[in-house]
């Protein structure tokens, strides 16, 4: 196999480079300072997340991505409240948020959408939530509905859905309640790759169309660099943050670019960035048994 | 064929579903006809049709075989005129048709006293008895239910207590119920409360416990707080299975009832199968025990249907 010649990840086109001056003289919306996490286990003391920080500007879209193990979910459970960390800050819009709210809108990757109510009504919840009247909430959550194509379901109830659809809605019920940020975990993970790649598109074309910053947190290499506009890359034990990569890859973004160079140099680095090559091969490795066990007159020798 | 029939944890298609339905309730019956009606199966008694020379003979004496057969040695022995009889159930097995017929008699059988009652009155105020035990029950226990499954603090503070007393027997509290209460329903269903209500509270608080909880958490970032979580989302998300427990503990509650009925003035359907045996009238115990099955059956098909009405949502979940 012969290796590409790629370019580097920190190489910018200009139109690239002028797009990310632009969006850091963007509003912050969401800025994490000095973010520890540490749980109690039998085995001591386990640090989840070390000395997080980082700035997400409006309508921004970002990735976050790590090994099994960084804490990627502790973190975006943090930031929507839904566990406390240990120490350090986080604000929105400049202000220290504690606990959850529905200015953080949160997609989960197992839909988490109400069984008892129809789309309609799911999508309506937080309406209802925040005070909103029964016909404009109706109103309101019909158009979210729209927005993700779900008209023709608003009635029905989310065991009818496909998994694809359960997400649109649940990616309308959080959209709905217009947050400041919208927290996705890992939100595509149970879906197969067809639908991902679909889910992807529609998601590019939300965001591009709305209000909305987003903080999304997938282990999907192709489908970071694909979304985000920067990833957060942490590290596990403890998760710590390793890099923050401006995606090279021009906006806006196709299926196309998943072969261009930008996107492939993008991929190299995370590569090296979450496998490291191992420093001691053989050792304590994870391998199998394997003896040949084909009978030497059989038919098919060799699958070579 | 037999892949189809014994495939595991396959369902079976709807004929052979039914057909085996059919088969649980007529199996049984089967067998107890074939008791009945084949005289070598098992018939260990002899009923008397012609006393002959026996002095403590009478038409229609039921004796054990063994007996039978010694007298009839005897009389032989004796050369005076030999028994005669048929083979024959104990009285406490009736033949099915016997039962059938005493379906239709035990509600037009008079009372044998003043102070008894018909049949449909037992059973009216044993379902009477049972309604308000479950309702007196149900409307402090699943309240008391769902907030120790929702609010640990409850939880801590209720379960101890109901723990202990859940092991205390309900009957047990038969006589101090009847000091307390009086000798007429209120002891009975007294009973029936305590035997529901301890038992109620750690079923329903454990379905709650058990929503699921990223639910709860998918709420509170849509903005539902306190009051709003427990009646937009614990309530409904458990009320399916709400429904199911409270079926299951209606049955339990029927099993109180026959030490309810016994305690102050004796009444209800279970009295009436004290006495109807104490008459040694088996088939009207027979006809009563299967009215109980056929009332509680009924119910729990009917709160079945019910709730795929209430609840459509849990309806196409069963379909699809």
């Amino acid at each position: 196999m012969h290796h590409l010649e790629l370019p580097s990840y920190l190489e910018q086109a200009p139109e690239v480079r002028d797009r990310f001056d632009r969006l850091k003289q963007r509003p912050v919306v969401l800025e994490v300072k000095d973010l520890n996490k540490t749980f109690d286990s039998r085995a001591g003391e386990v640090t989840a997340l070390k000395n997080i920080n980082f700035k997400t500007h409006k309508r921004e879209f970002v990735c976050v991505i790590g090994p099994s193990g960084c804490g990627k979910s502790t973190l975006i459970r943090i930031l929507a409240g839904l566990e406390t960390p240990t120490s350090g800050q986080m604000l929105l819009d400049g202000k220290e948020v504690h606990g959850p709210g529905p200015d953080r809108g949160m997609v989960f990757q197992g839909y988490t959408l109400f069984p008892w109510l129809t789309v309609k009504k799911n999508v309506m919840f937080g309406l209802e939530m925040a005070g909103r009247g029964k016909l404009p909430a109706e109103e309101e959550a019909l158009q979210w509905i729209d927005l993700v194509g779900l008209s023709k379901f608003a009635n029905s109830y989310p065991h009818q859905l496909s998994g694809g659809m359960k997400q649109r809605v649940a990616i309308a019920r959080a959209l709905a309640n217009q947050p400041r940020i919208l927290l996705m975990d890992e939100p595509f993970g149970a879906l197969d790759a067809q639908t991902r790649a679909k889910m992807q598109s529609y998601l590019l074309e939300i965001w591009k169309n709305i209000d909305i910053t987003i903080l999304f947190i997938t282990h999907d290499l192709d489908e970071a660099i694909y979304l985000a506009d920067r990833i957060l890359v942490l590290k596990a034990h403890p998760g710590e943050v390793q890099e923050l990569i401006e995606v090279p890859v021009p906006q806006p973004r196709n299926p196309d670019q998943l072969l261009s160079p930008e996107f492939l140099a993008t991929k190299k680095r995370l590569e090296e960035l979450i496998h490291p090559p191992e420093a001691d091969e053989g050792l304590n490795e994870d391998h199998l048994n394997m003896v040949r066990m084909v009978s030497v007159d059989d038919e098919v020798e060799s699958v070579f | 064929m037999a892949n189809q029939w014994f495939a595991v944890r396959k369902e079976l298609k709807s004929r052979p579903r039914t057909m085996m339905a059919i088969l649980s309730f007529v199996l049984p019956l089967l067998i107890w006809s074939a008791v009945s009606y084949i005289p070598w199966l098992w018939h260990p008694m002899m009923s008397v049709t012609e006393p002959g020379d026996v002095s403590y003979f009478k038409v229609g004496t039921l004796v054990e075989r063994t007996v039978f057969d010694q007298e009839v040695l005897n009389m032989q022995q004796a050369d005076k005129a030999l028994p005669q009889g048929d083979r024959a159930n104990p009285v406490y097995l009736p033949a099915p048709h016997e039962v059938a017929v005493a379906f239709y008699t035990a509600f037009t059988t008079e009372p044998q006293r003043r102070n008894e009652n018909w049949l449909h009155e037992s059973l009216w105020s044993s379902i009477q008895v049972i309604f308000w035990g479950f309702f007196i029950s149900s409307i402090i226990g699943v309240p008391i239910g769902i907030l120790c499954g929702t609010y640990d603090v409850f939880s801590r503070l209720f379960e101890p207590f109901v723990e202990f007393f859940r092991y205390l027997p309900a009957p047990a509290f038969g006589a101090l119920a009847v000091a307390i209460l009086g000798i007429h329903a209120a002891p009975k269903i007294a009973i029936i409360f305590i035997g529901t209500f301890f038992q109620q509270i750690l079923v329903v608080s454990n379905t709650t416990r058990k929503l699921d909880p990223a639910l709860l958490e998918a709420a509170q970032t849509l903005g539902a707080k306190n009051l709003s979580m427990l009646f937009r989302v614990v309530i409904p998300g458990i009320i399916t299975d709400l429904y199911k427990d409270m079926r299951i503990l209606l049955g339990w509650a029927w099993t109180y009832l026959i030490v309810a009925e016994l305690i102050g003035t004796s009444s209800g359907i279970t009295w009436f199968i004290t006495q109807q045996a104490r008459y040694k009238n088996f088939d009207n115990v027979f006809a009563a025990i299967m009215i109980i099955g056929i009332i509680g059956l009924t119910t729990d098909l009917l709160l079945a249907w019910l709730g795929k009405r209430i609840f459509p949502w849990q309806r196409a979940a069963a379909t699809a």
